[in-house]
């Protein structure tokens, strides 16, 4: 049950989109998010979703999978939806009861809010979806490398996020492991009152922490009966070099990026 | 007599309706009778964790029964709960499943969850840590304190703890130095002769099953490949060394015999093998 968590999960594939740079999807990422926040027409976000849809599509992406990715975030999306169709008042009231007003200018925020809030999210798992965490790790440890300079442990930060995601399907797996293992000696996780559905998770995560600090420290053996010893004179597998579509990438990103900020400076 | 487990055309999916969909079991019928000592062999990904975990209710069957004493497990909640403390199963490598402060406390864990009272809890502590050899001090120890192979008794013990009608193990000897293999086996020899259980155990030395248990179920790609006495299934050595699976030393040994044109028969255990070829040196 555990398994079906889709989260960030890499779906390995052959399109421009996931031959790009990792570099270069995380300063779109970056630029997307800025377009993103400084649209305020239907324009500026009719452009948004049209550079989202180009992405999606060029990248083969079945968009169920990124659908089934957005479970999680019913909540915050109707809740942030509801926020703003209540207590946004501007425009004519259509609707009026026990104090709340439901506007037309609150109904066209609260669309924009949770359009916002999707095409985020969706940007996001475009990234991690078309990236493998090794190239992503990587891609973040080339762009942060200039912080080298203020004596900030990059390689290092890199090395962590990198191994913490290497094992988020190993610790599911275990987890799972633990969790038949003590309904084997018919301990309850379903049923009982929210105290004891608490203490029922200490015969899971007790062992989970001491699996995960053993193979902490088996893995760090591993590491450094192999010589690592951090990021110094480190050379790479996989060299990293800008292309032609990453230039590409580049252009329309910022063709994006000044043209919301151009509409909005506008007024449109 | 109404066999203890029958399991009928079993099957099982893994994600079904999914890109990962895959069958771990696949038309898997056989009955064990009480007080039985069976063992499971079969490679990696044969379907022999999938199986063990139907037979005490951690996982639901997509196809096919499972009757505990002639009742379905899965018929309601409460007989699912109950087939959890009738059927006792210890994973492989248990001894990462244990989580509190004191031995004590951990072995007391299954129990408690049968609800017994006090007294009856202290009783089945003191009789399961008795069975695998813990001393009196070593209950009130941490369990992270003791060695791997008293780690894995802890565990063995708190799912004997349960008084299970039927102890199922997923190979509870694995990575134990030969001492600590003798012992866990001897100990689950001793439970099984004190109790009248019925043990059922997965494992991949020949060796050990051919010497201890009264019958053997072959597991070969997700079917139940063989189901005999282990002179039945070692006489089928070929066949085993086929599906990539190991026989038993001796075995191994008389097979060569055989192939130099020694005329010996086919032996499985070195008791067998001894009065073999002590007949084979009186003969001459």
């Amino acid at each position: 049950m555990l398994k079906d968590i889709t989260l960030g999960q890499y779906f390995p594939g052959n399109s421009p989109v996931h031959k790009l740079d990792p570099r270069t999807k995380l300063v779109m990422l970056i630029v997307y998010i800025i377009a993103l926040f400084s649209a305020v027409s239907w324009i500026s976000y009719g452009l948004c979703f049209v550079f989202l849809i180009l992405v999606v599509a060029i990248s083969r992406i079945p968009p169920k999978s990124l659908l089934r990715g957005m479970k999680p975030m019913i909540f915050i999306l109707v809740f942030t939806g509801m926020l703003n169709l209540f207590f946004y008042a501007e425009g004519t009231v259509l609707l009026s009861f026990w104090g709340i007003t439901v506007t037309t200018g609150g109904i066209i925020r609260a669309f924009f809010m949770v359009m916002r809030i999707l095409m985020l999210v969706s940007a996001t798992f475009m990234l991690t979806y078309t990236t493998s965490p090794i190239a992503l790790t990587d891609g973040l440890e080339a762009l942060l490398s200039p912080l080298k300079k203020l004596h900030l442990p990059v390689h290092e930060l890199s090395m962590m996020m990198c191994i913490a995601l290497r094992f988020i399907p190993t610790l599911i797996e275990e987890t799972d492991k633990i969790i038949s293992a003590q309904k084997a000696r018919g301990a309850d996780f379903e049923s009982g009152k929210l105290m004891e559905k608490v203490k029922a998770l200490v015969p899971i995560l007790v062992p989970l922490f001491i699996s995960a600090f053993r193979r902490a420290d088996e893995l760090a053996t591993a590491m450094e009966c192999r010589c690592y010893q951090g990021g110094e004179g480190r050379t790479k597998m996989k060299q990293m070099h800008y292309c032609g579509r990453d230039f590409c990438a580049f252009g329309v990103g910022a063709v994006l990026l000044a043209a919301v900020i151009a509409l909005s400076v506008f007024g449109l | 007599m109404t066999p203890i487990i029958q399991v009928e055309d079993l099957q099982y999916i893994y994600s079904g309706g999914t890109p990962w969909e895959h069958t771990a079991l696949n038309g898997v019928s056989f009955s064990i009778q009480r007080g039985e000592f069976v063992g499971i062999i079969g490679h990696t990904g044969s379907g022999k964790s999938t199986l063990i975990q139907q037979l005490n209710g951690l996982l639901k069957p997509t196809g096919g029964k499972v009757l505990l004493d002639g009742v379905d497990i899965w018929k309601d909640k409460a007989t699912t709960r109950q087939a959890r403390f009738r059927v006792g199963l210890v994973f492989q490598y248990p001894e990462y499943q244990l989580f509190e402060e004191t031995v004590y406390k951990d072995i007391a864990f299954g129990p408690k969850n049968m609800r017994l009272s006090e007294q009856e809890i202290d009783r089945r502590v003191r009789e399961a840590a008795g069975f695998v050899g813990l001393t009196e001090k070593q209950l009130l120890s941490s369990p992270f304190d003791l060695s791997g192979g008293q780690k894995r008794r802890v565990a063995i013990a708190g799912v004997i703890a349960m008084e299970p009608e039927v102890l199922i193990l997923d190979e509870p000897a694995a990575g134990l130095d030969p001492e600590g293999r003798e012992e866990i086996l001897k100990n689950i020899e001793d439970y099984r002769k004190a109790k009248n259980a019925t043990v059922i155990m997965v494992s991949h030395s020949m060796n050990d099953v051919a010497r201890l248990t009264d019958r053997l179920l072959v597991m070969n790609g997700s079917k139940l490949a063989m189901d005999g006495t282990p002179d039945e299934v070692f006489a089928r050595a070929e066949e085993l060394l086929r599906m990539g699976l190991d026989i038993p030393d001796v075995t191994r040994v008389f097979l060569e015999l055989k192939k130099l044109g020694l005329d010996v028969p086919a032996v499985y255990t070195t008791e067998q093998a001894a009065k073999a070829l002590l007949r084979l040196k009186e003969g001459k």
